[in-house]
C-alpha cells in the first residue's frame, strides 16, 4: 500500500509541479513586476521584492509598492480604457457571429445521415489542423484593395474598378478573420451537445402538435444550450486577447488589448506597463475563465 | 494452490449436493470468515458489523436488492475496497491491507472486463503469465481451461468477435485459470438473456463440482441463486437477513423481508390467541373473520401481533367452504385472474379490502375456467403450508 | 428529420464549408501562379517552390520548429496524460481546484498573457532564452490540451478492466502499461498530434520567449507577411497544408476501416 501511494502521488506531482512553475509562478511575477518601475537595464525594471533582504525588506517593500503603472495604464489619456472596451466589444459581436454562422452548420452535420457525419466532422477540424497563421494570411490576399474579393466585384460589375471596397485593414476584416479562424470551435461544442439529442423529443413533440419551428425554441435550443456556452466561451476569451488577426487584418485605428500589450511590450520596452495591462486584461477575463472551467469540469470529471 | 482441484468427481451432483452441509458440522473450519466487518463509505454504511462462514467446496450466494452492500462484501474480499472495521480471512490468514493482486481470489466482472486487446487466449494467459508460470504449463492450462468453456475453436479471436455468451464463458475461463481458493462472481449471467442464463447456471454448477472449488456468487435475482447456490444470504442495508440453504429460505423465512424478496407471497396480520409445541393459533378479522392454525414453534405469547406468510401455490381456492378444516379458511370474491399459461393466479378479494394470490395449475385444456371474475370463492390452507412471523 | 437533409440543412453545410475551405483553396492555387504579383494570375508554375528549397533562413526555422514540436508534444503527452489520469481517478485531494484550474486555464487563456508571464520567469531565473525555453513554453500550454483529449477517454474507461487486471495478479504499475495505456492509446497519440500542431502553429508564445538564434517558421512567415503577400509564403504555407492534410486524413482513414472492420466482426459474432 505505501508503494502504491508513493505512485499515485508522484503521478499528481509531476504534472502538478510543472504547471505551478511554469505557469502559476509565471503570473505572480507578471504581477510583481507590474508594481515596480521601469529601469534601464536588463532585465528593464527594478524588482520590488528581493527576498534575500530579509522580512524588514519585504515589509519596507509593501509599503513601496508602486501602483504607477496601473494609473498609467487606467488614465483617460492614454487609449488603454479604450483598447479594453473596444476588445471586449469586437470579441462579443464576433462570437455572436460566429454562434449565428456555428448553429445551422452544426445542427446541420448533426440531423445529417450517421454514415456521412464522421466525414463532417473531420472536414470541420482539419482547417484547424492547419496552421491558424496561414489562414488568417489567406485572407489578406483576399480582402486587400486589389485582392480577389475586389476583383470579383469587379468583374461582376456591382462596384467600379476606381472605387474597391477598403475591407483589409479595417474592424469588419478583423471580425471575418475571428469568425473564420475561431468557428470550429464554436460548431465542436454545439455539434456534440445537437448530435446528443434524442431525434424521438422533436418526433414527440410533432405528435403533441408543436409545429417545427416553436419545437426548435422549446426543445432543441434549449437543450443545445451547454453546447452553447462552451462554444461561446471557447471562443470569446481568446478572442478577447487576440493579437495575430488583428495585427494583420485590422487597421491602425483597430484597437485590441493583445496589440496595445505586444507594441507595449516590443516597441515601447515598458516590461512593467505590458505586466500592468496583462494583470488587467486577466481581471476582466477572470470571470469568463472561471465559468468556463466550471462547464469543463463538469463535461470532464461528470462521474 | 492446495484446493486439491485436479481430482475429478464421478459422483453426480446429486450425490454430492445432497451430502454437502459443512455448515451443519460445529468441527469444521471456514475458509472464508468476515468478523465483525463493516464498511462505511463516508456517512453511508454499505456494511454494518457483519460476520459470516463460507465453507470450501460452498457455492454460496449473496442475494438482496441493489445497495443492500452485496457487492461491497464481494469486493472487500478481492481487495478492492479495505473494511473501515472488522477482520476478513482467507483460509486462516488475514487478508486486510494485502492489495487485490496479491490475493488467492479471482473474479469474474459483471461487465467481464475482458482485455480488448487481447485474444481470447491472451485473457485466459493473462493471469498465468503474473504469476511466472512456464511457457508450457501456461499453454496447457489455457488450453484445459478453452475446453473447459467449450471454446477451442476460439483462441485467436478478439472480444469483440465473440457473442454475447461466449464473452462471458472467457471471463470465465480467465478467473478460473489461475485456481483462485475462491471464485467471486458478480452478476454474471445478468447480460445474458433468459433461456441462456438458464443453461449456464447448470454449466456453473457442473464447473464448480468438477473443480471442487469455492464460489462465491452476487446476484440480485432470486431463482438464479436458489438454482445455484447451496446456501443464500439474504441482505438488506448491510445486514444479513437470513443465512440458510435455498428451500429453508424459501419454505421457512425468518421474516417478512425475506419472505417477500424471495418468491411471491401473501401476508396477512393476525392476533396470536394460542401458542403450543409445534402449533399456534391466531385471529384475522379480514375474510370474514378466521380462525388460522399454523403448525410450527413460535416464540410468542398470546395477544401478541404476528404475521402469516403463505406462498400462492399453497393456497387453495374452491367455490364450496372447504368443509375439512375449521382454520385457515377465508372468504372473497375473485376480483382479477391472470392467465400464464402453466398455471392461473387468482387475485381474490378478502372481504375487509385485502387482496390473496392463488396459483392453480392449469391441469386441463379447458378455456373457458370454472371460475372466473366475481365469483363469491373461499381461499384455504393447510396447517403446515403458511408459516408465522413475528418480524 | 430522420431520413436525409432539409434544404435548409444541406444549405447550411455548403454554405459553411465553402467559407471554411475557399481561403485555402485560393492560397494553394495561387502558389502556383506564374507572376510575383499574388493577385494577378499568369499561369502554372511551380518557381516559388523551387525558391523555397534555396531559401535557408526558411529552411532552418522549419528544422528548429519541427524539433521543438517534437521534443515539446512528446513531453507534453506524457504530463498531460499524467494529469488526465490523476483528475478523472484521484476524486477529491487538496488542491485539486487549483490543479484543474491550472489544466483548464491555459486552453483559453490569451497567448500574449502566457507568453509575456513564461518570459519574465525565464528573466527572473536568468535562463538563456531561446531553443529550450520555446520548448518548455510549448509544453507547459500543449499538456493541457493533451489532458483534456486524455481526459474525455478516461471517463468512459470501463475500471473494472483494471480492477481485472490486479485481480488476476497484476501490479498496478504494470496494469497500467498492458491494460490501460493500450487501450486509450488512440486518444494519447491524438493528444500528441494536436500538441505537436498546436506548437508547430504557434508565433505569439515562441515569439516572447525566444532568444538570439532561434527563430521558429511562424515567426520568420509572420515577419515576412508584415511585408505583403507573396507566392513563397503562398507555397510553404502549401506544402505545411498538404503535410497536416495527408496526416490527418491517413489518420482517419486508418480509424474509419477499424471501426468498419471491427463493427462487421460484431455482427459476424451476434449472428453466429
Amino acid at each position: 500500500m505505501a508503494a502504491k501511494a508513493k505512485g499515485r502521488w508522484l503521478v499528481l506531482a509531476v504534472p502538478y509541479l510543472w504547471l505551478l512553475v511554469l505557469f502559476l509562478v509565471p503570473f505572480l511575477i507578471v504581477f510583481k513586476i507590474s508594481l515596480s518601475q521601469d529601469a534601464i537595464a536588463q532585465p528593464p525594471y527594478e524588482p520590488v521584492f528581493d527576498l534575500a533582504a530579509g522580512w524588514d525588506a519585504i515589509t519596507d517593500a509593501f509599503s513601496q509598492l508602486n501602483f504607477d503603472n496601473y494609473a498609467y495604464v487606467l488614465s483617460w489619456d492614454n487609449e488603454f480604457i479604450e483598447a479594453y472596451g473596444s476588445s471586449l466589444w469586437i470579441a462579443g459581436i464576433s462570437t455572436l457571429l460566429l454562434l449565428a454562422v456555428g448553429y445551422p452548420i452544426a445542427y446541420g452535420m448533426a440531423r445529417a445521415p450517421k454514415s456521412i457525419r464522421p466525414t463532417l466532422l473531420m472536414l470541420v477540424i482539419l482547417p484547424f489542423w492547419t496552421s491558424f497563421l496561414i489562414r488568417v494570411y489567406a485572407w489578406i490576399g483576399i480582402l486587400s484593395p486589389e485582392g480577389l474579393l475586389n476583383q470579383l466585384l469587379i468583374a461582376l460589375g456591382i462596384i467600379s474598378p476606381d472605387a474597391p471596397l477598403q475591407i483589409l485593414a479595417t474592424d469588419t476584416a478583423v471580425y471575418i478573420g475571428i469568425v473564420y479562424s475561431y468557428l470550429p470551435f464554436m460548431i465542436l461544442p454545439l455539434y456534440s451537445a445537437l448530435e446528443k439529442m434524442d431525434e424521438t423529443l422533436l418526433e414527440a413533440a410533432a405528435d403533441l402538435g408543436c409545429p417545427p419551428f416553436a419545437a426548435f425554441w422549446k426543445i432543441t435550443w434549449p437543450l443545445s444550450l451547454p453546447g452553447v456556452f462552451a462554444g461561446c466561451l471557447l471562443c470569446f476569451i481568446p478572442a478577447v486577447g487576440e493579437f495575430v488577426i488583428p495585427d494583420l487584418l485590422g487597421g491602425s485605428d483597430t484597437m485590441m488589448i493583445g496589440k496595445v500589450l505586444w507594441t507595449e511590450f516590443s516597441v515601447n520596452r515598458s516590461w512593467t506597463v505590458s505586466s500592468a495591462v496583462a494583470v488587467l486584461l486577466l481581471l476582466v477575463l477572470v470571470v469568463p475563465i472561471v465559468f468556463y472551467q466550471n462547464v469543463q469540469a463538469k463535461e470532464m470529471e461528470g462521474r | 494452490m492446495s484446493t486439491g482441484v485436479t481430482e475429478k468427481t464421478q459422483t453426480t451432483i446429486g450425490g454430492i449436493r445432497r451430502k454437502f452441509a459443512p455448515w451443519t458440522d460445529p468441527a469444521a473450519v471456514p475458509l472464508i470468515r468476515y468478523e465483525n466487518v463493516s464498511k462505511r463509505f463516508g456517512e453511508f454504511t454499505a456494511v454494518d458489523n457483519l460476520s459470516l462462514d463460507i465453507y470450501e467446496r460452498e457455492f454460496f450466494a449473496l442475494l438482496g436488492p441493489s445497495g443492500c452492500g452485496k457487492t461491497t462484501l464481494m469486493r472487500m474480499l478481492a481487495g478492492f475496497e479495505d473494511p473501515t472495521e472488522g477482520r476478513i480471512t482467507l483460509a486462516g490468514q488475514d487478508i486486510v491491507g494485502m492489495p487485490p493482486y496479491k490475493r488467492q481470489t479471482n473474479m469474474m466482472f459483471q461487465s467481464y472486463a475482458l482485455f480488448p486487446h487481447m485474444s481470447v487466449w491472451d485473457n485466459i494467459a493473462f493471469g498465468l503469465k503474473q504469476d511466472r508460470m512456464g511457457k508450457g504449463d501456461i499453454t496447457a492450462r489455457v488450453e484445459e481451461m478453452l475446453k473447459l468453456v467449450k471454446l477451442e475453436k476460439f483462441a485467436k479471436r478478439k472480444p469483440h468477435q465473440l457473442s454475447g455468451g461466449q464473452r462471458q464463458r472467457v471471463a470465465l475461463a480467465r478467473s478460473l485459470a489461475k485456481r483462485p481458493k475462491v471464485l467471486l462472481l458478480d452478476e454474471p449471467l445478468g447480460a445474458l438473456d433468459k433461456k441462456l442464463r438458464e443453461e449456464t447456471q447448470f454449466e456453473l454448477m457442473d464447473i464448480q463440482m468438477q473443480l471442487g472449488m469455492t464460489f462465491l456468487i452476487v446476484t440480485h435475482d432470486q431463482e438464479e441463486a436458489m438454482t445455484v447456490a447451496d446456501r443464500i444470504a439474504v441482505m438488506d442495508h448491510g445486514k444479513l437477513i437470513q443465512v440458510a440453504p435455498p428451500a429453508v429460505i424459501y419454505e421457512q423465512p425468518n421474516s417478512r423481508y425475506v419472505a417477500d424478496f424471495v418468491g411471491d407471497v401473501n401476508i396477512i396480520e393476525a392476533k396470536v390467541e394460542t401458542v403450543a409445541p409445534g402449533n399456534v393459533s391466531l385471529y384475522t378479522g379480514i375474510g370474514g373473520g378466521a380462525k388460522l392454525s399454523i403448525a410450527q414453534n413460535v416464540e410468542a405469547k398470546p395477544g401478541d401481533t404476528a404475521f402469516v406468510a403463505i406462498r400462492p401455490e399453497k393456497v387453495r381456492i374452491d367455490v364450496d367452504p372447504p368443509a375439512w378444516q375449521e382454520a385457515n379458511c377465508l372468504r372473497g370474491e375473485v376480483w382479477d385472474i391472470g392467465y400464464l399459461g402453466d398455471l392461473s393466479i387468482y387475485h381474490v378479494e378478502l372481504e375487509g379490502g385485502v387482496r390473496i394470490k392463488a396459483a392453480k395449475p392449469n391441469l386441463t385444456r379447458m378455456v373457458e375456467r370454472p371460475i372466473t371474475w366475481e365469483d363469491k370463492v373461499w381461499v384455504s390452507w393447510l396447517p403446515d403450508s403458511g408459516v408465522v412471523l413475528t418480524r | 428529420m430522420r431520413k436525409g437533409l432539409s434544404w435548409f440543412n444541406t444549405t447550411s453545410i455548403v454554405l459553411g464549408f465553402a467559407f471554411l475551405y475557399l481561403p485555402i483553396l485560393l492560397l494553394v492555387i495561387y502558389s502556383f501562379n506564374a507572376s510575383r504579383l499574388v493577385t494577378v494570375w499568369a499561369g502554372f508554375s511551380t518557381e516559388w517552390y523551387w525558391k523555397l528549397l534555396q531559401n535557408d533562413q526558411l529552411l532552418e526555422a522549419a528544422w528548429v520548429t519541427l524539433r521543438v514540436a517534437f521534443i515539446s508534444a512528446s513531453v507534453a503527452t506524457v504530463l498531460g496524460t499524467l494529469a488526465a489520469i490523476a483528475l478523472t481517478r484521484y476524486g477529491r485531494f487538496n488542491g485539486r481546484m487549483l490543479f484543474s484550474g491550472m489544466v483548464y486555464a491555459p486552453l483559453v487563456m490569451p497567448e500574449v498573457i502566457t507568453g509575456l508571464s513564461l518570459l519574465l520567469l525565464f528573466v527572473a531565473v536568468n535562463f538563456d532564452r531561446g531553443f529550450w525555453t520555446i520548448t518548455l513554453a510549448h509544453i507547459t500550454f500543449t499538456m493541457c490540451f493533451v489532458s483534456v483529449v486524455v481526459q474525455s477517454r478516461l471517463v468512459t474507461f470501463d475500471r473494472s478492466l483494471e480492477e481485472a487486471a490486479l485481480d488476476l495478479g497484476c501490479p498496478p504499475l504494470k496494469t497500467f502499461f498492458v491494460v490501460t495505456l493500450p487501450i486509450i492509446l488512440p486518444a494519447v497519440v491524438s493528444g500528441w498530434m494536436l500538441a505537436f500542431t498546436l506548437s508547430l502553429d504557434d508565433l505569439v508564445i515562441a515569439s516572447f520567449t525566444t532568444g538570439p538564434g532561434a527563430t521558429t517558421l511562424p515567426m520568420r512567415i509572420y515577419s515576412q507577411v508584415r511585408l505583403g503577400v507573396t507566392p513563397e509564403i503562398n507555397a510553404i504555407c502549401t506544402i505545411m497544408i498538404g503535410i497536416v492534410t495527408v496526416v490527418v486524413v491517413l489518420a482517419s482513414i486508418i480509424t474509419k476501416r477499424q471501426e468498419v472492420a471491427r463493427e462487421r466482426a460484431e455482427r459476424l459474432a451476434a449472428a453466429g
